[in-house]
């Protein structure tokens, strides 16, 4: 065996950290683009009352579901450039054949990427459903709801934005590929906050979002990784 | 120093229906310095994207030391060091953040301070000036910065002298020469007439399929 002598083993958790501050520095650069969607997130909800009725019955009918659509939509927005401009200017190559678990270096992207998207949207949430007049036992159950059910949008968003990152024109294909998955996690997450609304259990539907979050956690990643090997080879 | 480091045995390359090179053997021993030439769309940014193991669109095999590439590929990989075609550098960074995302994701095993490393390749005060600010050359110098530092034994790159000046060029094939002295290898593509000793230069163009080579490869393909 001629091969040079082994190198200290690389250390996973040094890596893992350097590409989220990385991504968490360049969205704090670029934070013109990362506030774009929490904008179009507020515009939308300020539009309802306005262009349907400001009469609070109906809105806190309407508010969960409006609520919960948007932010996927705001999610969706924000896709694109998850892993673009690192194929752009050659770094996804560097991460590709950097010496580490892609599954780590995906997810550590995936984790910026919610830190600056679905943790905001989360937040502001609150204050939104106060301008749709969401009922008082809506609030806990949309929070948690969206708290769970951002980072599986994050994490499925991932798969289509990777298996789209070397086709210059992905947009239309990636909202395609992705609304699908969606729908399960809109589905339960608006189903949570109605049933707070209507005096039902709350918990199963939470529960569900837990497993689907916990499910995004472990396949996302994998198969986001695998896309981009194939992106990056053709 | 017989036992190459990289070896490539029959790699055959096909593009859109068109065959890049066929047949192609390589070896890259310890000390090395080789540089692979041909005209513009020839492959060599397709066979180094192979080397690196970014691209996977080939038959042939890739020997690590003796073993399979692929079976010890993380271990390979934590030998590596390449630079693409692209600096790979985020314009929104400056220099030093740059640099210490790529020491990150090599581990962070480093063997120059990153100040000292910029200071090697003339961008001594530019440490902190995000990298839009920079020009081309200095852009593809906060890239080279990182042969300084890294520790990897197999250097694979893609056209390292674009944008560099003279000097830049000279300081830069010093680098190389010491590298291979101590024992690294060297893989590089450059239209510029290197003034190094001891470079193995291989032509693509050698490796260009013949009519009944393309039938044979053909049939390989489908």
């Amino acid at each position: 065996m001629n091969a040079p002598a082994p190198l200290p083993s690389p250390s996973v958790g040094a890596a893992f950290a350097a590409v989220l501050r990385r991504d968490l520095t360049l969205a704090y650069r670029h934070r013109g683009e990362i506030a774009n969607p929490l904008v179009f997130f507020l515009i939308v909800i300020t539009m309802v009352p306005l262009s349907i009725t400001p009469e609070p019955a109906v809105l806190a009918t309407l508010a969960p579901g409006l609520i919960w659509v948007v932010a996927l939509l705001s999610t969706l927005l924000s896709l694109d450039s998850l892993f673009r401009s690192d194929f752009d200017d050659g770094s996804l190559e560097q991460l590709l054949i950097s010496p580490q678990p892609l599954y780590l270096m995906v997810f550590a992207k995936v984790l910026a990427h919610w830190l600056v998207t679905g943790l905001p949207l989360t937040l502001m949430a609150p204050l939104l459903g106060v301008l749709l007049s969401l009922p008082e036992a809506g609030y806990w159950p949309l929070c948690l709801s969206l708290l769970l059910g951002t980072g599986s949008l994050s994490l499925i968003g991932a798969v289509g934005a990777a298996l789209t990152v070397a086709l210059r024109k992905g947009g239309l294909l990636l909202s395609l590929i992705i609304m699908p998955l969606y729908t399960p996690v809109l589905i339960f997450g608006a189903g949570a906050v109605r049933n707070a609304i209507d005096g039902f259990l709350v918990g199963p539907q939470l529960a569900i979002l837990g497993a689907m979050l916990a499910l995004a956690i472990i396949m996302g990643p994998l198969a986001a990784a695998g896309a981009l090997r194939i992106g990056v080879n053709g | 120093m017989t036992t190459p480091v990289i070896e490539a045995r029959n790699l055959c390359c096909e593009r859109d229906e068109r065959i890049l090179f066929y047949n192609l053997n390589l070896r890259v021993c310890a000390g090395d310095i080789v540089q692979i030439a041909g005209p513009n769309g020839s492959g060599k940014t397709t066979l180094l994207r192979i080397l690196t193991t970014v691209s996977h669109d080939f038959s042939g095999r890739l020997y690590w030391g003796e073993d399979d590439l692929r079976r010890r590929r993380l271990d390979y990989l934590n030998h590596l060091l390449y630079l693409g075609h692209q600096p790979s550098v985020k314009k929104a960074l400056s220099p030093r953040e740059n640099l210490r995302w790529f020491s990150g994701l090599s581990s962070g095993h480093v063997q120059m301070p990153i100040e000292q490393a910029l200071r090697e390749v003339g961008l001594h005060g530019y440490e902190d000036v995000p990298c839009y600010a920079l020009s081309a050359g200095q852009l593809r110098r906060v890239a080279l910065a990182r042969l300084y530092q890294t520790p990897a034994r197999i250097w694979v790159l893609d056209e390292p002298f674009t944008a560099i000046d003279k000097q830049g060029v000279a300081a830069l094939e010093r680098l190389l020469l010491e590298h291979a002295s101590g024992g690294g290898s060297v893989v590089l593509t450059t239209h510029q007439e290197l003034g190094l000793a001891g470079v193995r230069r291989l032509d693509l163009l050698d490796f260009q399929a013949d009519s009944d080579a393309m039938m044979a490869a053909a049939g390989d393909f489908s």
